[in-house]
């Protein structure tokens, strides 16, 4: 099963501009549900994730400037400060970028341990804001930073079935 | 699109690093502007309209499933629940309506009495019914979002309460919703009054969901477990008389100058949903220009006030 996700890499579709927005733009409307108490520190950020994916696998498409831009988006809608999340994707788009030959040199198992850290580096700029302006820190925050590398192979394995072209290569 | 990429050797713009630099420099700059002025309110507020409709949307799409099966258990209720609801009712109606006797009693011999002291009468609050569209999704804050903004003429720094207390305060208007910042919001300060003594003081809350902290009371404060703390109307934002928090513990250690008092919020802060947001801002007399101190002084006390 592993092997055939990291074997017909060659056989994807291209990924078309829109397909990226709408991810995108569905990974935000996750984000903005009524999440609330324990939920909230639970919650993968879908955002995130989508970003990273993108960031890894067509980092000539979806850069530092597109993550910064969702990420003021976010910024309105949570109310936080301009920027706040902004500076957090576009640390995390950075690492992605950097990083996407050696993620994706990994099986698509192996990949959330690879992904974590860089989860991990945007949730801490995000905190560190916080704490900068506000003086406290909530650790059950960080909780997300688990589930959202947890979530990592269902969503890139999903992203990556759509991908896939629908006719059967062998079919012919 | 995709294809066009294998020819673009070398011209890919500036590298990763220079951008990532570029965008963190742009975010920090925002970050401070937004913190510490108020230009970009109005950029904040165009982008809000769209996102704060399909946000409302999405959230209508997952509650209204809970919605319609709460009116389903309601049709379902049986009569002996609402037989027994209405005693209880009229048992409670008559009481309020003895109480509310001794009301306008009261009231005729306060208003005599204020019109003999020559006390300005205290004027009428306006209020307006609001009801909470969904919470903040931040974990670092206590907000909620009201479904009145400035269309409604809500004005930043209103008082938000239930029937039985101070809720918050409204931080931010929006053209269709309102963002209350809760008491119990970290650092949220409401000037009060102690019920029993008349004692002044300030309760901050604690970033906690059910306690409020009574800070820099020195340990000699005439101040028990159970006393109520209203609102003084001191700083001309909270109407007076409005009950905030109730004294749930105290803490004398001779060791700090300062008793650690914790209350609990009188209204229930995180359970209600239907709200009142009140516009207390009435006028207050204009501050007597600050006397001119000569510059030592106040060099001085600066720098002991920066200790």
């Amino acid at each position: 099963m592993s092997d055939q996700f990291s074997k017909d890499q060659e056989f994807l579709l291209p990924a078309t501009g829109t397909f990226i927005v709408l991810s995108i733009a569905a990974a935000l409307l996750l984000n903005w549900l009524p999440w609330q108490g324990l939920w909230l520190a639970l919650r993968p950020d879908f955002v995130a994730l989508v970003l990273l994916y993108w960031c890894t696998h067509k980092p000539h498409r979806i850069g530092i400037g597109i993550a910064f831009i969702v990420g003021i988006f976010a910024d309105v809608a949570d109310s936080s400060l301009f920027g706040q999340h902004a500076l957090s994707y576009s640390v995390l788009a950075f690492g992605g970028i950097m990083l996407h030959r050696r993620i994706q040199m990994f099986d698509v198992r192996e990949q959330p341990l690879q992904v974590f850290p860089l989860l991990l580096a945007s949730y801490t700029t995000f905190a560190a804001v916080h704490w900068v302006t506000g003086g406290k820190i909530s650790w059950e925050y960080f909780l997300g930073c688990l589930t959202s590398a947890l979530l990592w192979l269902p969503m890139s394995m999903m992203l990556q079935s759509m991908r896939r072209t629908r006719i059967d290569p062998d079919e012919l | 699109m995709d294809s066009t990429q294998s020819f673009r050797f070398f011209n890919r713009g500036p590298s990763a690093a220079a951008r990532l630099i570029f965008f963190v420099l742009l975010s920090l700059l925002l970050l401070f502007i937004d913190a510490r002025y108020k230009h970009l309110e109005s950029i904040r507020n165009v982008l809000a309209l769209p996102i704060q409709a399909t946000q409302r949307l999405v959230t209508n799409l997952i509650t209204q499933p809970g919605l319609l099966w709460d009116q389903f258990n309601d049709y379902l209720d049986t009569q002996g629940n609402l037989a027994r609801e209405n005693i209880q009712l009229r048992q409670q109606h008559t009481v309020y309506a003895t109480q509310l006797l001794q009301l306008q009693v009261l009231q005729a011999e306060n208003a005599h009495l204020r019109n003999l002291f020559e006390v300005s009468q205290q004027a009428d609050f306006p209020m307006q019914m609001a009801e909470i569209v969904y919470h903040e999704r931040d974990i670092f804050k206590r907000k909620v979002y009201v479904d009145k903004g400035s269309q409604k003429n809500v004005v930043a720094g209103q008082v938000v309460m239930d029937e039985t207390g101070v809720i918050g305060q409204v931080t931010r208007v929006y053209p269709w919703l309102s963002e209350v910042t809760l008491i119990t919001d970290k650092d949220h300060a409401v000037p009060i009054q102690v019920l029993r003594t008349g004692l002044r003081a300030v309760v901050f809350g604690s970033g906690n969901i059910s306690n409020l902290a009574l800070r820099y009371m020195p340990i000699s404060a005439d101040i028990q477990v159970g006393d109520e703390l209203v609102t003084s109307g001191i700083d001309g934002t909270y109407p007076p008389g409005l009950p905030v928090a109730k004294v749930i513990q105290i803490e004398r250690d001779p060791a700090y100058p300062f008793a650690r008092i914790l209350c609990s919020p009188l209204a229930g802060v995180d359970q209600q949903r239907q709200l009142m947001i009140i516009s207390g801002l009435h006028k207050l007399p204009e501050l007597p220009p600050a006397e001119t101190i000569p510059a030592e002084i106040k060099g001085k006390k600066s720098r002991r006030s920066k200790q």
